[in-house]
């Protein structure tokens, strides 16, 4: 149901999205600006509740979070993904829900998310890599939709896959990892308020490179987690393998929530570097279950957080 | 005359020190790109992984000029030093982002040269470079007897395979870029191995 989180903080307190306009762009003089503007997509308004979660939140542009994309089935870049990921058909878009499920089946995306209301939602973002991003997701809470497919009472955790076409996703021609790309959250994660299926950003249809049509936004755990372009959700028992974990078990949990406290192998996440502010931004400390502590924290009592990572 | 000797002759017009010079230009370049957005929302990483790869791409140069000259004859040894150094200051531009720009705090630079075996690894390779760095000139050669200067300067070798491994080491998931990478510096390695006579003589 969209609108359990109330503010008294408006969407027109946010500031619009062409006041954001890129300082790249800035510096590269008012041309550059204007062709900014005029190429900006002229997609439709969503039209999503606007929401207040997320205030005092500073957005990234518009720019910033549809150009720096970690979607490996377009490649390792960061910009890959927004050069190569215009060639995936997203429409139409099916969605096979089984498991322990009371209505089984493959699902025509408008199917699945008919009579849902969109709802936005400004969340952080912060990738296992140590940088972070604010966005403005519109979407609605995956038990939403899980509602909607009947969860039995057996099931414990909720398993998501990304599509395979490498014709299209041209970074599924190298074992880059085993595809598809696969992500789980526990039931009680997946139930969770703040835990939504996204199909849009800034009021607007997502891009392919986000993750178009519709994909997962679990804002207190590491951006990996928000799996991208689902086609299937299973409901099981058992927990599921996830891609990073099945690449590197030493480096990537189940869990991963964003946790300052304990280290990638390879790096530190006690910090993180906020997108956007060019070459001398400053680092920031990184906030326990990325700022989601107060609404997250009882999901995971009595649990060893260093081990569960 | 083969195309070797002409190719020869036409390098001997063409001075090395221009290098120096002309070294500058790509570092310069990648500075600009990161200031004016050229390399995208986060410019920090993207200009430390392109000074890293850039070193990584003069060093297998430097390390092809030996082989080129053994097998097609083409001598570009007089550029060698230039290209050497230059090398040396990529990855110390390199290593000064990292510092800089991307780390930034002084406890956790030394953490992670501690902790982190890609970067203890980066940095043994960039510490073997200073004796190569400080010896690039003739006075060295002199001194040092041209012997005892080969020898040390055969930690090239020794500074390629951990700047490849190091670069490995960075990837996430299963990616060919580094694996090529340090699959040309230890072809190029290994054209420096003496194998045995093919036969003992007694």
């Amino acid at each position: 149901m969209a609108g359990r989180y109330k503010s008294d903080l408006k969407w027109s307190d946010v500031t619009p999205k062409r006041d954001y306009m890129n300082r790249r762009q800035l510096m590269a003089g008012a041309g550059a600006l204007a062709l900014g503007s005029i190429a900006g997509p002229a997609m439709a308004s969503l039209g999503a509740r606007k929401s207040n979660y997320g205030r005092g939140l500073e957005l990234n542009t518009y720019e910033d979070i549809t150009s720096y994309n970690n979607f490996y089935e377009f490649g390792t870049g960061k910009d890959d993904a927004k050069n190569n990921a215009g060639r995936l058909t997203t429409d139409p878009w099916s969605i096979t829900v089984d498991g322990m499920v009371d209505k089984p089946g493959k699902y025509d995306l408008d199917d699945l998310t008919s009579g849902i209301s969109l709802e936005e939602r400004i969340y952080r973002f912060r990738c296992v890599e140590a940088w972070s991003m604010v966005v403005p997701w519109v979407g609605f809470e995956l038990s939403d939709l899980l509602a909607r497919v009947g969860v039995q009472s057996s099931a414990k955790y909720v398993a998501f896959e990304t599509l395979v076409r490498p014709d299209e996703m041209i970074g599924q021609r190298r074992p880059v990892l085993d595809w598809p790309y696969r992500e789980g959250l526990t039931l009680n994660e997946a139930m969770h308020p703040l835990t939504i299926m996204a199909t849009g950003l800034y009021d607007e249809p997502i891009p392919n490179q986000n993750g178009a049509p519709i994909r997962l936004v679990v804002p207190w755990k590491y951006g990996f987690k928000s799996i991208k372009s689902i086609v299937r959700i299973t409901l099981t028992d058992t927990r599921p393998p996830i891609s990073w974990e099945m690449a590197n078990p030493r480096e990537y949990g189940f869990f991963s929530n964003v946790n300052p406290n304990v280290d990638h192998p390879r790096w530190s996440q006690a910090t993180e570097r906020k997108i956007g502010g060019g070459l001398f931004s400053k680092r920031v400390p990184t906030l326990m279950f990325n700022g989601y502590e107060s609404e997250v924290a009882g999901l995971y009592a009595g649990m060893d957080l260093t081990k569960n990572f | 005359m083969t195309a070797a000797q002409r190719i020869n002759i036409g390098l001997s017009k063409v001075p090395a020190w221009p290098l120096y010079i002309l070294g500058l230009i790509p570092p310069a370049w990648f500075l600009y790109q990161g200031l004016t957005g050229g390399l995208g929302a986060e410019p920090i990483k993207a200009l430390e992984h392109k000074l890293g790869e850039f070193a990584l791409q003069v060093l297998i140069v430097v390390l092809a000029v030996t082989p080129l000259r053994t097998w097609t004859g083409i001598n570009l040894t007089k550029f060698r030093r230039a290209l050497g150094l230059l090398t040396f200051f990529y990855v110390f531009l390199h290593l000064l982002v990292w510092l800089v720009l991307d780390v930034q705090i002084l406890s956790q630079i030394w953490a992670d040269i501690v902790k982190r075996p890609y970067i203890t690894i980066g940095m043994v390779g960039f510490v073997l470079m200073i004796p190569l760095a400080v010896t690039s000139n003739n006075l060295s050669i002199r001194k040092l007897g041209p012997k005892t200067w080969r020898r040390l300067h055969q930690l090239t070798y020794v500074t390629a395979v951990l700047g490849a491994v190091h670069f490995v080491m960075v990837a996430k998931g299963f990616q060919f870029e580094p694996l090529i990478y340090l699959g040309i510096v230890l072809a190029l390695v290994a054209t420096r191995l003496k194998f045995p006579a093919k036969r003992a003589v007694a």
